[in-house]
């Protein structure tokens, strides 16, 4: 019989808190049934002996383990002062409202528990629960900040505050992508999505401890560089010339990107991964925008070229800075608008997270590339040839753009158009599953952590890919996922890679442009090439 | 001593609610949260938004209130959300809810009574027209509200004890709370069975709250325990995670729908520049607030790369 994880012992050391049997996955659909994962890559002794690892089977953090109990102690007293902090409103008005009412009404009824991917492909692991983490955080809460001293315990439970408690928390708060499903299903409107980011902020603002993906080689990296992936203005300059002259051969259109062009309507932001890691995407919104006749530019201001804005996940500050840097891009350029390329994550920062951050002329309207597309697709500017898509398509919704934003029809008007064998995943729009590189996850592989992405939090999005294309089981018909996001075409490009899913099944993934333009009759046949890498 | 208690009861619950909605409705505006569908939306049915229109900003915006009513109704009354995500708790918790709804438009029902009655109608089994149907009334809505916020909070409690997961995430005062509920219909009934099946002597003591007769002899044995009882649920409610009820409110206009869109000279911005001035006091390398530097400060700085 499983056993059944307490409160309680969250706070009691022990090796490890919670583990994932493998046999405890729930089964793939064809063609994985019988599939068995690979059991976990144990973690290393020497890093089980230097750092906090008694969470699960994996470890993101790598917190050092203190040196002595007095370390101990004040990492948790620092711990103390933080939450402390987290609930006046000099210091966290940003969420303070909301926080407050998720901490103080939930009912602990754990209907949430069946929304959340993470729990459901662990085979119900209680520790991934949206309650458990959220509930650690809640009886601290009452315990130290609202002082409900003796009586906290009999009304709200106890839970012990100690240095365990506290590296186990934090860890815990990155096993979460914060995709808010579960807040979506709570009947009183609690939302323990945002106690995990919470928990991570205030980890970030007062222990100063964040992943590394996301802090030093995130937005630290982004506001001195200029862009998470390390490239300065002379370099994504460089680049995207390539990207202009692969294209531009690849397709028999003459492209060339448009770099700071003061007054133009448009300022493009793309996620700077997508140069990297797939250029034909930025090369086809720049050849779109061509084709239709749009004024637009990119911005080799700092920070500009790069949409990502990682202080969504885990920090305000550094949301704030990266988004200020966006905001006086477009400023200084004099730009009508700013459109947020295919990044789930850059279109909720910039366009809702900074609207209560941008004041007075830093408050430029902000728009989504999906709308802009399907203006331009619709407006007869562009020549396309749906049967050039005639192969099956579906579509991942990047949680950010569609549960977290409403925009959930102008991407599939556009596909509906273009792509003759276009089906929904299940369930889809607002209901969506996340990938399972939400959050940041998809940049996340140390120690074994890409393995419990895969495992775990990518398994409920694959298993949907699998279930859409059924009706297709011979892997020498490509099947295309389109993955209007960057993070979320990392996560579905391993997840991939770990199951051989090109090999096996067929399937390929990439973006909303691509089909465009592999639809536009002016450019080359054959821009997505399915033999190709 | 009763009619005090009763009233005093009264008041504590009314200085907590409002003591908790101040509380709430004070806190700074926060950053937008929104979770779609977001219920006002034109395009609400699939979740779809305001962004969804190209230059979204010079469009005129429908909202529906009758979009939020849509939702928010069969989500009061029925408990939606529990029933289409969690059924088998619904089972339980929705006879708990409807019970209470009863219960609050019983002690309607007897105040009206008692007022009624204070006017010279008679109310009972054999009067005439609105004094029978208050008569009926009363008797049906008051059983069903005591049965069903009984029933559905011994449902409740069995299912927390029974469920190990539940279990794990009790606090004691989980228990109480639904076994002072058992209780108050335990005594409700008892009481109404016993010596006031017609809910007289509770309709004579609310005339006499009403018009404030407290010279009137109150109610003793099960009906004055049930009154008293009652009265310390009232005020014991607010304090509680139950005082869901009301907060909901927040829940939903103040975070899951609050799409408001800052424009520029708008009072949210105002309050938005205000709340920019406050202090920070977050000690992060990165930040070192020391309550020195505002939020505007501290977004408009190069953060030290290392502590």
């Amino acid at each position: 019989m499983k056993r059944h994880l307490t409160i309680e012992e969250f706070s009691r050391p022990s090796e490890q808190l919670a583990r994932v049997d493998i046999e405890d996955l729930i089964p793939l659909p064809p063609p994985y049934d019988g599939y068995k994962e690979p059991e976990w890559t144990r973690l290393k002794d020497e890093k089980r002996a230097s750092c906090e690892c008694s969470l699960d089977d994996t470890v993101l953090l790598s917190l050092p383990k203190p040196k002595s109990l007095r370390e101990e102690r004040e990492l948790a007293d620092k711990f103390v002062a933080g939450l402390q902090k987290l609930f006046t409103k000099e210091n966290n008005w940003t969420f303070l409202q909301p926080l407050v009412l998720s901490m103080e009404h939930c009912a602990k009824c754990q209907t949430c528990s069946d929304a959340c991917h993470v729990f459901l492909e662990s085979g119900g692991n209680d520790v991934y629960r949206p309650t458990y983490r959220a509930e650690i955080l809640r009886r601290l809460y009452y315990r130290h900040v609202r002082e409900g001293g003796l009586l906290s315990g009999l009304t709200h439970g106890r839970v012990g505050m100690t240095w365990t408690t506290v590296a186990r928390l934090i860890e815990l708060a990155y096993r979460c992508n914060l995709c808010r499903r579960c807040a979506q299903t709570c009947p009183i409107g609690v939302d323990n999505a945002l106690i995990a980011r919470e928990i991570r902020k205030l980890c970030s603002q007062e222990l100063g401890i964040a992943p590394k993906e996301l802090h030093e080689k995130g937005t630290m990296l982004q506001l001195s560089v200029g862009s998470t992936t390390g490239m300065n203005s002379l370099v994504v300059k460089d680049n995207m010339d390539f990207i202009d002259e692969d294209m531009s051969e690849k397709t028999g259109v003459k492209l060339q990107s448009k770099w700071d062009v003061e007054g133009a309507d448009v300022l493009l932001i793309h996620n700077a991964g997508e140069i990297l890691a797939w250029p034909e995407n930025p090369g086809a919104f720049a050849l779109i925008l061509e084709a239709a006749g749009i004024s637009w530019t990119l911005s080799s201001e700092l920070a500009a070229y790069d949409g990502v804005n990682y202080g969504l996940f885990y920090d305000d500050a550094q949301f704030a800075r990266i988004a200020l840097l966006h905001a006086q891009a477009a400023k200084k350029l004099g730009v009508k608008k700013i459109v947020a390329g295919e990044c789930g994550h850059e279109h909720k920062a910039l366009m809702v997270i900074a609207d209560r951050v941008l004041t007075g002329d830093l408050n430029i309207p902000r728009e989504s590339s999906f709308v802009l597309l399907e203006e331009i697709v619709n407006s007869g500017k562009l020549k396309l040839d749906p049967s050039r898509n005639n192969f099956p398509v579906t579509l991942h919704d990047p949680c950010n753009v569609v549960r977290l934003m409403g925009i959930v029809e102008p991407q599939r008007r556009i596909l509906r158009k273009i792509a003759p064998q276009f089906r929904e995943m299940e369930p889809h729009g607002v209901d969506n599953y996340c990938c399972g590189g939400g959050s940041g996850f998809a940049i996340m592989s140390g120690n074994n952590f890409a393995e419990w992405r895969m495992k775990v939090s990518g398994r409920r999005k694959f298993r949907q890919i699998l279930e859409a294309f059924r009706d297709e089981p011979d892997p020498a018909q490509p099947k295309y996922v389109c993955a209007p996001c960057s993070n979320c075409k990392g996560q579905i490009r391993d997840l991939f890679a770990h199951y051989g899913a090109k090999e096996k099944v067929g399937l390929h993934y990439g973006g909303l442009v691509e089909l465009i333009v592999n639809a536009m009759t002016d450019v080359k046949p054959g821009f997505m090439d399915f033999d190709a890498g | 001593m009763l009619y005090r208690f009763v009233y005093g009861a009264l008041i504590v619950f009314l200085v907590v609610v409002i003591e908790r909605v101040a509380r709430l409705a004070t806190l700074p505006v926060h950053l937008r949260w929104e979770l779609y569908p977001v219920a006002h939306e034109e395009n609400a049915r699939y979740g779809g938004s305001f962004f969804e229109h190209l230059d979204w900003w010079k469009r005129k915006r429908n909202t529906s209130m009758l979009g939020e009513l849509k939702v928010m109704v069969p989500e009061i009354v029925l408990l939606k959300a529990v029933h289409e995500h969690n059924r088998s708790l619904w089972y339980r918790s929705f006879p708990f809810h409807f019970g209470l709804y009863l219960m609050a438009l019983f002690v309607a029902l007897l105040v009206g009574g008692g007022v009624a009655q204070a006017f010279g109608v008679e109310i009972g089994a054999s009067a005439p027209s609105i004094g029978l149907a208050l008569h009926w009334a009363t008797k049906v809505v008051g059983f069903a509200a005591l049965g069903l916020m009984g029933l559905g909070a011994l449902g409740l409690l069995v299912r927390r004890l029974t469920d190990p997961t539940l279990r794990a995430f009790s606090a004691t005062a989980d228990y109480f709370n639904l076994l002072v509920f058992i209780a108050l219909a335990v005594v409700g009934l008892v009481a109404s069975i016993t010596s006031d099946v017609d809910f007289v002597e509770l309709r004579r003591f609310t005339q006499s709250l009403a018009t404030v007769h407290l010279d009137a002899p109150a109610p003793g044995g099960w009906v004055g325990a049930e009154i008293a009882m009652a009265s310390a649920v009232l005020a014991y409610i607010p304090a509680t995670h139950m005082s869901h009820f009301f907060t909901k409110w927040f829940m939903y206009h103040s975070v899951r729908w609050d799409d408001r869109v800052n424009t520029v000279g708008s009072p949210l911005e105002g309050r938005i520049v205000s709340q920019l001035g406050y202090k920070v006091d977050w000690s992060a390398a990165h930040i070192q607030g020391g309550n020195r530097k505002s939020w505007v400060d501290v977004a408009t700085e190069k953060p030290e790369p290392k502590p």
